[in-house]
């Protein structure tokens, strides 16, 4: 199965691409549109801010094809890319995301931030974050989330063929190159039932 | 629940992990790859490593360390010593590092901590701080414990904590290598004196010493008691487990 991860800048690509390989994934780290087209589906890094992730993207000139891709393919965003998914972000100043999941980002309420470390999610699994925003979106939409200092994180999100992490799967050992297997195992059925 | 972190820390020279007791001896102990898995298996929730060589011509030496454990081991790594500037952060970023410790050039160019926070992110910039504790003060040296600044160590961590540093590891120079216990005293006022987390470091000689220190701040950095196999990582979440701190265990099921 190829693997488009988005490279516009924003953080570090080559462990999302190592993880991806570990688990019998080609990758191409690209920003050209025909790669894009061309592969079985998309995945979003991201590490930094959103204004300037937004800004990062629109500059590569993708973001309608990213929105067409999500329609079309499965979409999967980690870290900042998962935030990216959704209407807007107060982060900085007030920026609109792709809006492929409806909800938006705001600065999470604990006192000590960021959220950095491992937390766990599911059936006690453990996994490593590093933020201080998260998603605020409809319920039905949150497949499971985390709980730091008494606030409820959304960590995996799912719309459609659209897939978020907030924390990196690519760093959570183990248990994390199992959630991107199970991912990659999802995409080939999509694959092979032809949408 | 956020789980404390078990750090351990591998002493980088020329390719090799060795190992540090007050900064001076060192003892040979083996390959980084073989040594990061091990780590691995055994439940590190990130790793370390060091290099304490860092003269200019073995940089490539480290980069090649760090790619090589990248692509086998899938937890946090954080690269330390001899980081002279923005492009060595990048380098060793893009060698599969996800953090950098910055200590002596912290120090002498703290603009250097703001400019890496804003180009690679709060999340990879962490700041080592080794103090000493001397005439009723503790005091932040560079070097590797071998000069003495005229920093407070209160009053840096607050300012590289504004200047975006996302972690700090604390060493305690009186402690290190004496595997008798942490210096408490500091990580308390340091808890206390900022928000980001804290590693602790120096000092550990059993497992009861690493509940003492996650009783207080956010991770533990072990290097001597593991190299050593005086303990194992298991064996100190465990202990840590049962003082009720929240640990996180590694359940290796076969796919």
């Amino acid at each position: 199965m190829n693997v488009a991860v988005i490279d516009y800048g924003m953080g570090n690509v080559f462990n999302v691409e190592r993880a991806l390989k570990a688990i019998g994934c080609h990758v191409v780290i690209t920003n050209d549109p025909i790669e894009i087209e061309a592969a079985d589906a998309i995945l979003l890094p991201g590490v930094g801010a959103f204004p300037q992730a937004m800004a990062s993207l629109h500059a590569t000139g993708l973001v309608p094809l990213l929105k067409q891709m999500a329609t079309e393919k499965p979409f999967l965003g980690i870290c900042l890319g998962m935030q990216l998914l959704f209407n807007s972000s107060t982060e900085g100043v007030l920026t609109e995301g792709l809006g492929l999941i409806e909800g938006r980002v705001e600065r999470m309420r604990a006192k000590r931030l960021p959220h950095v470390g491992w937390n766990s999610i599911l059936r006690d699994e453990d996994v490593y974050f590093v933020h201080s925003y998260h998603v605020v979106t409809d319920e039905a939409h949150i497949v499971a989330s985390a709980d730091y200092m008494g606030e409820r994180v959304p960590a995996i999100v799912h719309d459609g063929l659209v897939t978020g992490m907030q924390f990196h799967p690519e760093k959570s050992g183990t248990f994390g190159l199992r959630l991107l297997k199970e991912w990659k195992e999802s995409v080939e059925r999509e694959i092979t039932t032809g949408n | 629940m956020l789980k404390r972190r078990i750090i351990p820390c591998l002493d980088v020279k020329e390719g090799r992990v060795v190992k540090g007791v007050e900064f001076v001896a060192l003892r040979d102990i083996g390959d980084p790859v073989e040594i990061a898995k091990y780590y691995d298996a055994s439940g590190a929730d990130e790793l370390v490593f060091l290099d304490i060589t860092a003269s200019t011509e073995r940089r490539q030496t480290m980069l090649d360390v760090v790619s090589a454990v990248a692509r086998k081991v899938f937890i946090p790594l954080t690269v330390g010593g001899g980081i002279r500037s923005l492009e060595d952060i990048s380098s060793l970023l893009k060698a599969g590092a996800d953090k950098v410790s910055l200590n002596t050039l912290a120090v002498e160019s703290p603009d250097l901590i703001k400019q890496a926070a804003e180009r690679f992110g709060s999340q990879c910039i962490v700041v080592a701080i080794d103090v000493r504790f001397e005439d009723g003060e503790y005091f932040v040296y560079t070097y590797g414990g071998k000069q003495k600044t005229e920093l407070r160590a209160i009053d840096w961590a607050r300012r590289v904590t504004e200047l975006g540093a996302g972690e700090l590891l604390v060493t305690s120079m009186n402690q290190d290598g004496k595997q008798s216990g942490y210096d408490l005293a500091i990580l308390e006022l340091l808890r206390d004196a900022v928000d980001i987390p804290i590693i602790a470091s120096g000092g550990a000689g059993n497992a009861n010493h690493v509940v003492d220190a996650l009783e207080r701040v956010d991770a533990a950095l072990l290097a001597s008691i593991l190299h050593d196999r005086k303990t194992t990582v298991e064996e100190v979440k465990h202990v840590c487990s049962e003082h009720n701190l929240p640990m996180r265990f590694v359940t290796t099921i076969a796919d």
